[in-house]
């Protein structure tokens, strides 16, 4: 089946099979590999993308569903050469050890603060507690987002400067 | 890898048309809304539906209104809509409490009350939080639409009284003065089946005893509510000796089983201490709502 959707600002249209869950067709189908593929089972949360605005895990989500609505992936958060916040702030505060699960950890942490833009430590630990660090790096994750929180102003408002990807 | 076995998919664009196409497509078609139940199980070949009626695009089953004696709410509602909802939290705190422990919140902004409910898992929240408000459910199909009680509603784990051919399209919380609600659950980490959890609703009379009560439990082997633990309740001041009382009964009540979550002592004990818990909250949430005039 053809689908239409809106990924990282721009349109892509393409035919894949209604089996085909969201976290594969990013991968295999536009070549977005920043989109991690990890426990299959909604539980680590390293597939995270954003879908009209909103983190959701992308193993759980059919592709075909996004026909009509928007995507955004880590390949979308920098504006340019210019990094996210969020991106800023795991290097400022060294929030990433092996990096498997910094992906969806940044994109959540990116709807926290379009929504939240100064949330508390609890809020943060809150916002990120479907998602697992297995190097166990949660306290640099939080310092991160922090620091994101606190310096907004080089933030990508759209994030629609990336292109979407090799195959695009 | 985990991926579905081959299907169709079709996306529904009213609920007449979702009705239509499951008669169309027959026994073999499943309607998904939020899927964080039905794909994990055509994941695990679990589940192999031939035809998937998708109904994300139904606005129209996306709500949550309060009228004048119950809340109604839509069965595409999902979770993060409920948890963000004060309206929610005013009337009905227990579904509060039980959204904030319900899987973890990226799953939340999919999964739906509606698919919860269907899915009738033997540990989902949202089943007991139901029972216990003794709220009915808008079951549509192809002979037009009925109104069931969670009693009825439940067939027992993972079976429901909404049928092949139709589809539940509305939750239906009644209000009630005087009253309040709790739950509370006890799991090994976020995002992970209850260990065990309970859920009561107090209603309290002009005198301050208690004029009604239901307990619900999850994930305790137990169908329905728990009658007696309730009804020694009813009639009584609302005092920690009769809670400690319900909580006995409650205990006594449930069938746990042994497995990786824990024995069956500690579940029977979790089944007592969970259930004292929510029969305090929930009363005195019944007393600030008997002095404001609101909530249930």
């Amino acid at each position: 089946m053809q689908i239409t959707a809106t990924v990282n600002g721009s349109e892509v249209v393409r035919d894949v099979e209604p089996r085909v869950l969201l976290v594969h067709y990013l991968r295999e189908v536009l070549g977005l590999t920043g989109t991690h593929w990890g426990c299959d089972t909604s539980n680590c949360g390293t597939c995270v993308v954003l879908l009209d605005g909103q983190p959701v895990k992308s193993c759980t989500v059919l592709a075909a569903m996004v026909d009509g609505h928007e995507v955004r992936t880590v390949e979308g958060l920098a504006d340019g050469a210019t990094l996210d916040p969020v991106q800023q702030g795991f290097m400022e505060e060294h929030g990433l050890q092996c990096g498997f699960c910094t992906p969806g950890m940044m994109l959540t942490a990116r709807a926290l603060l379009d929504k939240n833009p100064h949330p508390d430590e609890g809020e943060i630990r809150e916002a990120i507690s479907g998602q697992i660090c297995r190097c166990t790096g949660y306290a640099t994750i939080v310092r991160s987002i922090q620091w994101a929180a606190a310096h907004p102003a080089t933030a990508a408002v759209d994030g629609t400067a990336e292109t979407v990807g090799a195959q695009a | 890898m985990q991926i579905p076995a081959p299907f169709d998919y079709v996306r529904a664009a009213s609920v007449g048309d979702a009705l239509a196409l499951l008669e169309r497509h027959g026994p073999e078609s499943r309607v998904v809304a939020g899927g964080h139940s039905l794909l994990p199980m055509m994941k695990l070949r679990l589940a192999r539906p031939e035809w998937l009626i998708d109904i994300n695009g139904l606005a129209e089953l996306d709500f949550v209104t309060e009228e004048i004696d119950r809340l109604s709410i839509g069965a595409l509602t999902r979770h993060t809509t409920l948890l963000e909802s004060a309206l929610v939290g005013r009337l009905f705190p227990i579904v509060h409490d039980a959204e904030r422990v319900i899987a973890d919140p990226v799953v939340r902004n999919r999964g739906t009350i509606g698919g919860s409910l269907c899915q009738a898992d033997p540990a989902e929240d949202l089943s007991t939080v139901c029972d216990v408000l003794r709220a009915s459910v808008v079951i549509v199909g192809p002979g037009g639409e009925r109104e069931v009680d969670m009693a009825d509603f439940h067939r027992g784990p993972y079976e429901s009284a909404c049928e092949q051919s139709e589809m539940v399209t509305e939750i239906r919380l009644p209000i009630v003065a005087r009253s309040g609600s709790a739950y509370e659950k006890v799991e090994r980490r976020v995002g992970d089946w209850a260990v065990a959890a309970s859920g009561a609703s107090v209603t309290l009379a002009e005198d301050g005893t208690v004029a009604d009560a239901c307990i619900g439990l999850t994930a305790l082997g137990m169908e329905g509510v728990a009658t007696a633990a309730a009804q020694s309740l009813i009639g009584r001041q609302p005092t920690e000796e009769a809670f400690v009382e319900a909580g006995r009964l409650a205990a006594e009540a449930s069938h746990p089983t042994d497995d990786q979550r824990g024995p069956v002592d500690y579940k029977r004990h979790l089944a007592d201490e969970l259930t004292r818990r929510v029969l305090r909250l929930a009363t005195q949430r019944a007393g600030q709502s008997a002095r404001t005039g609101s909530g249930s």
